[in-house]
This record gives structure tokens, sequence and C-alpha cells, in this order.
């Protein structure tokens, strides 16, 4: 059996000796129920207290559990909240970029659709909150693939189906697809779900900078390309929004 | 966001809100350039109080004003026009020699005028000057509110009839201010806030002075009524002369009726719903006065220059939002508001449990102070995710209870409800609502219906659209819902919810109210 490190141990013992209740104990206490000297009991504190799983009293100096610990287990974003903080982007996006626009997230092995605008013309259209897209073969699915190591492990496991002749479905090809998808910071989906169908899509990164969901716009290939690219005009806007609602979940500028 | 499409002219609107005031600089789109926001003192005296420092908001105003400017990059060349939206009936008067406010505002929310209000209405009761004004005599309007500053707070009353105070609701306030206060400020109101005074007959739109008279108001300190779309004066003076001087100020609409405008409900029968922690549903009515027989407010729409004035029919929800908050801060069931959705949706249906929130009585189309708040048909089944479930379904049947009023008073069928307010982000409610309406539900691209309200009839007076058309032009659905309940569902749950609704009624006894 591999050999345990010793740091991780003694910062787990500290945690359970601060756990139960309101307890709060001085540097000297928790130093000598561990045995250990004040200044090793300190430098682990204080890689605690950074991590936000140990607060001390400005007042007394005592540490007590931090609040990071109490969200930890519990914390996940609302899909419901992820929705009402996209809701002003979302709309502007479809405005400026004249086309839908979607906010998926992971959900089992594909893309649950949480939020969408419709295009800004008059056309009749459908609401498709609550629909699934895959994994392999969107922009909002590839994005997520790329960023959240748990939707890369499903998009590995998921049976990749080729829906049109552009769909990339070979596990290596699409894994230089991810690398590029994450060096750029978006991701592309021309014709590869839907025929006549283009899409880009970016993360939305919450305050610990996990990828907790995408937003993307999806249109006619003639609209949403020029060159057999996608129009540069439209990925910065895509982007903006994508950061924008990611801020406002409290991710730091980047 | 800001992008680099957006090109001027625009058109900026103020806010002025019950708890900020708020600039928003619009384009030729109707989408938005800029915006600026800063809250301000919710004063509580006593209970049941409410007041703010008008002096303190003419602060904020020009503050947002200047800072939505910067933000949007744009100089005074840019600006055509500013429009003005307000919260409505809160009440004040001001020195017009000196400009400063004799007293704090009066805010529509405070009840101080309940005793005031029965005894003007005497024998006759809250309905006294219903035929005229459109209004029941309660605490919310404003001429009861000049009445009590008048009579109650020392040396006003002298002053008034020398001529020295102005009344005003915020509209006026701030009108007064941006076109030069004491010197050569226009002291004016538009025909929707007027129209919540209790002092202005609907059908000619003038100041009804026996009604004045009755309440003891003289008739000098009140502002000129105008049309909400005209060029009342132009910025001048003060902090903001520098800035936007010469720029007509050119609309005033009280806040439910700028969100009317805002989501271009220009036809008879269109009717917006604004949902937050109340609900305001008006329906426009056209050119016809229609007295309601279902306890709902008979109010002007709008009136855009010379043209007839639009009339609308108002119903007020009081809980909506503020139940899903209680479920959040009084109950910790849920930790935010959005949370409502994802604990209601992980059950199928109510569960057999209905909640009518009748906290401080029912409202429309009801009026019945005696209700209270119920949760009807508990069994050991109901768990808190039917509870969450019955929350959201209480604002959709409120909604129906005040639609069902108005189609019954204007005899017109309700095409389509369009909703805005915070409440909108939530799926399953907006779902359900157009079920039990039977009707599409509608939530239009901009959140920001009130301050596009206000800048749309603004910009209209100065040529920058040409018609309600143009404006209709500019509007974007985001989000449409379908009905898709079977009747026999619909009219089974709706003759639960009524019955849950009876047994709120009566829980307060004569002697407790």
């Amino acid at each position: 059996m591999a050999r345990n490190i010793q740091s991780v141990e003694r910062a787990a013992a500290m945690l359970r000796l601060l756990a139960g209740g309101d307890r709060r104990l001085g540097l000297s206490d928790i130093a000598s129920a561990l045995g250990l000297a004040k200044a090793t009991a300190h430098g682990i504190l204080r890689t605690l207290q950074n991590e936000g799983f140990v607060e001390q009293d400005p007042e007394s100096g005592r540490y007590q559990l931090g609040a990071e610990l109490l969200r930890l287990g519990t914390s996940y974003l609302d899909i419901h909240e992820l929705r009402a903080r996209a809701l002003v982007w979302t709309d502007d996006l479809a405005r400026s970029g004249g086309e839908a626009v979607y906010v998926g997230v992971l959900h089992q092995q594909g893309v649950l659709v949480v939020h969408h605008v419709f295009r800004p013309d008059d056309s009749r259209q459908v609401l498709e909150v609550g629909a699934m897209q895959p994994l392999h073969s969107t922009a909002l699915g590839k994005v997520l693939a790329a960023c959240d190591p748990v939707a890369h492990s499903e998009l590995v496991e998921a049976k990749r189906e080729p829906f049109t002749a552009r769909t990339v479905t070979d596990l290596d090809e699409l894994e230089q697809v991810l690398g590029d998808i994450r060096d750029r910071g978006y991701a592309t989906d021309l014709e590869e779900n839907w025929e006549g169908v283009a899409a880009v899509a970016a993360p939305i990164f919450d305050r610990h900078r996990l990828a907790v969901g995408a937003v993307g716009i999806t249109g006619a290939v003639e609209r949403v390309c020029l060159d057999g690219a996608v129009r540069p005009e439209l990925i910065a806007a895509v982007r903006d929004c994508a950061r924008s609602v990611s801020r406002d979940l409290g991710s730091g500028r980047f | 966001m800001t992008d680099a499409h957006t090109a001027g002219p625009f058109i900026a609107a103020i806010d002025q809100g019950t708890t900020s005031s708020r600039c928003i600089i619009f384009d030729r789109d109707g989408r938005i350039v800029a915006v600026d926001q800063k809250e301000h003192e919710q004063i509580f005296p006593k209970p049941g109080w409410v007041e703010h420092d008008a002096a303190e908001i003419w602060t904020n105003v020009q503050e947002v004003v200047a800072g939505a400017m910067v933000k949007a990059k744009v100089a005074k060349e840019d600006i055509l026009s500013i429009g003005i939206t307000n919260q409505r009936e809160t009440t004040m008067l001001w020195d017009r020699h000196t400009g400063q406010p004799v007293h704090n505002a009066i805010v529509w929310q405070d009840t101080r005028t309940d005793t005031l209000c029965r005894e003007l209405g005497g024998e006759v009761g809250q309905d006294r000057f219903r035929r005229e004004t459109g209004l029941p005599l309660a605490a919310y309007f404003a001429g009861p509110k000049i009445a009590w500053l008048l009579d109650n707070v020392p040396g006003l009353r002298e002053r008034a009839e020398t001529g020295d105070l102005l009344f005003g609701t915020m509209d006026s306030w701030v009108i007064w201010n941006l076109t030069g206060g004491p010197r050569g400020g226009v002291h004016v109101t538009d025909v929707t806030n007027a129209s919540r005074t209790l002092l202005m007959n609907l059908d000619d739109l003038k100041w009804n002075e026996d009604i004045a008279a009755e309440m003891g108001v003289p008739m000098r300190i009140l502002p000129e009524i105008r049309s909400s779309s005209e060029v009342y004066g132009e910025v001048r003076g003060g902090a903001l002369g520098g800035l936007l001087g010469g720029v007509p100020v050119a609309s005033a609409l009280g806040d439910q009726q700028a969100a009317l405008f805002g989501q271009t409900c220009f036809g008879a029968g269109e009717a917006k719903s604004t949902y937050g922690t109340g609900t305001f549903q008006l329906m426009n009515t056209g050119e016809k006065l229609i007295h309601s027989e279902s306890g709902l407010l008979t109010t002007v729409g709008y009136r855009i220059g010379d043209a007839d004035p639009v009339y609308a029919l108002e119903g007020s929800i009081a809980v909506t939002g503020a139940l899903v908050q209680w479920m959040r801060d009084q109950m910790g069931l849920i930790s935010t508001a959005a949370e409502i959705e994802t604990l209601a949706s992980s059950v199928e249906d109510n569960g057999g449990a209905y909640f009518v929130p009748a906290f401080s009585g029912l409202f429309a189309p009801y009026w019945r102070s005696d209700a209270r708040g119920v949760i009807a048909g508990l069994t050991r089944y109901v768990t808190k995710a039917h509870i969450a479930r019955a929350v959201l379904e209480a604002t959709a049947w409120q909604t129906r209870e005040i639609t069902d009023a108005m189609i019954k008073d204007s005899g017109v069928e309700l095409a389509a409800l369009k909703v805005d307010g915070g409440m909108t982000s939530n799926n399953l409610l907006m779902q359900f609502l157009s079920d039990v309406l039977d009707a599409p539900v509608v939530r239009p691209m901009v959140a920001e219906t009130t301050c596009l309200g206000a800048a749309y009839a603004a910009g209209l007076a100065v040529g920058f659209w040409d018609s309600t058309e143009d404006l209709r032009a500019n509007w974007r659905r985001a989000a449409e819902w379908t009905p898709a309940m079977e009747p026999e569902a619909r009219e089974r749950e709706y003759r639960n919810w009524l019955k849950a609704v009876d047994r709120t009624m009566g829980w307060i006894e004569e002697d407790q109210q």
C-alpha cells in the first residue's frame, strides 16, 4: 500500500478537532491536541484558511470551521438560478446576434437545455427548455466536454452517433477538437448535429472557475457562417455573454 | 453589454422607482445602451408609515442620468429627448421659491390616511368618488395624502393658501427640477399620474374642484395636467444644465402604465402583467372608459399629445413573488427564490394542496379584508415540494381571477398575456400560467419595459419614432408558452382553487379588524 501523505492526515485531524457545534480553538490547543510543533500546526492552519476550510476569529485569534467547508457537498448551482442570472444577458445576445440563444448544463450523458431565447424575428418558434442535446456533436456539448472533466468522461463513455456527414465520432479526433476548444475558449458546430445548422458556444464558470454550463447561439449556417467559419462578431458576442453570466455567478475577471 | 453596432441618436429614460432611481439610454431599436441606478433610503417613522427624502431622490436622479451618459459615452447632441416614469401616488409638497421639499414624500404604501379615507367616504363608503375618478377611497392614492400633510404639518396650509407651495407626484418633482426648478421650472403632471390622485375626472381629464374642496386641497397647488407624450420643457440649469441643457423633457407615465406602453399594448384587449413582489395587470380598453363591476380600478392608460386618451382596467395582486420570499425567509424551505422551481419540479402536481396567500386580506375581485391565508387540501401525502408547487400555482390562479374580471368588465377576450418582471424566469410558472389562462403567455426580449415605455413616449413626442406602429415593430418575443392543459383538468383545478379561496374568508372577526 502506498504511504499516506502526512500533512493531509494532519489537516484532516484538525478539521475533525474543530468539527461539531460552535467550537473555536487557539493555535496552542490545536498543536498540543495533535502533538504537533506550533510552527507545523500554524502552516497547515494557514493553508486551510486560504482554501476557506478554516476561519480565524479576528478578535480572539482562535480558529473555527470555515464557510467553504459547510458549502462542500451541498453546493451545486441550481439550474433555475443559472437561468435567472442568464436572463438579461441572453436576451441581449439574441438581440445583437439575431439568432436563438440556448443555455445548457451537463445532464446524464448529454446537454440539458435550461434556457432558450427565441430568434428575434416574428417567426413561430417553440420553447425548447427541457430538451436534450448530444455532447459530441453540438457546440454546447463540446464546450462542456472541453471544460468540465465530468462532461468529458461522459463523452468518452457515451455512444457517439453520426448525425450528419460532418459529425466527428472518432475519440482521438474529438480529443484534438476539445484541445483546440480549451485553447480558444469557445466551440463551434458546423452542421455536425443538424444539416444546415451552425452554432457557437462558450463556457459559463462559477466562482471556483468550474464550468457549470454553456451558452451559445444556433442558427441557419448561411446566417451564422461566412466563408465556412462562424462570423467573428458572433463568436465575440457569445463570449461576452458567457463572461457576463460568469461574472454574475461570482467568477473573477478573466 | 454595449456593442459596437449601437449608434445614436438615443432617448434617455428616468425611472424614479420605489426603492431606486435609474436612468437607461435606449437606441432606435429599443435596445439598452447603458444603465445607471442608485437606491434611496426608505424611511419608516411609525408602523405603516413609509417616507422618502425627495431632495435625496433628486440628487440621485441627477447622478444616474450623468452616470448613464458617461457609461454610454454620449453627449447631449446624441440625446433627442428625456422621458420619465415613476412610482405612482407617492406625494410631496415643496416650496416654489426655494425648491426645497417641506416634508418627506409620503410613499404609496403608506397607510396613515386610512382613517381620513373612511371619513371622506362617509355614508356612501369607499366608492364615493369612484364614478368620477375610477378609484376607491384607499390610502394609496395621492389626494388624501396631500390633505394629511396640509392638516398635520404646522404652517403648510397657510403656505399652500398663499401660493408658496406646489404639489406633485414624483414625475412633477423631477420635471420641475429638470426644467429649471425655482427659476422657471414647469409645474406639470401627466394624465396617468393625475388619474391616481382621486382628484381628476376620468372623462374630461381635468381636476375635479368639488372633490378637491371636499378633501381641502387648494386648486392652486395642483400641477397642470398634460398628455403623457409631449414636450413639457427643456433641461435648464442645475447640475444637469451643462450636461443636457436644451434637451426636451418629453414624457411622463406612471410605472405600470409605462410598462403597458413599453410592452406595446396599444390595442383594446391587449394586457400586460408585471410579476414582482406583487403583480400589476393592466388591460388596454381603448377610448372606452369602463366602470368595473368586479372591483378593478379604472385608470388612464396613456395619452399621446392631442390624441384621445386611452383607458385601462387595472387589477393588482398583493402577494405573488412575496410568497416565494416567504417560503425562503420565513419557512426556510429554499435558499434562493429560483430554487422554488427546482423544488416544485420534483413532483408532478400539487398533491391536492392549494395555497391562498391572503396575508392581508383578499384584493380584486373579492375585496375582503377579513380574509387570511390558507393552505387547503392537506393530507399525509403532501410534501414540501407539493407546497412549492401550490405556491407557484397561487400566482397563476390569482392572475386568472383578475383576467376573468377584466374579460367580464370589458367584454373583450384575452388574446395573449404579455409578461415581465423577475418571476418570468420561472419556466414552470409561466407554463402553468398559460395553462390556466388557456391563452399564450409571451415574454418580450427587453425586460426593462417600464423604462422602455417612458423612452417610447419621449421619442414619439420629438418624432424619433413616427407612430405606435413603429414601436410595435421593435417588439421582440423572447419566449412564448402555449396552453397544454386538458380543459377538464383546468376546470377541476380552478374549482378547487375557488374552494380554497372560500375558506380564507371571515377569519378575522369584526372586533379584530
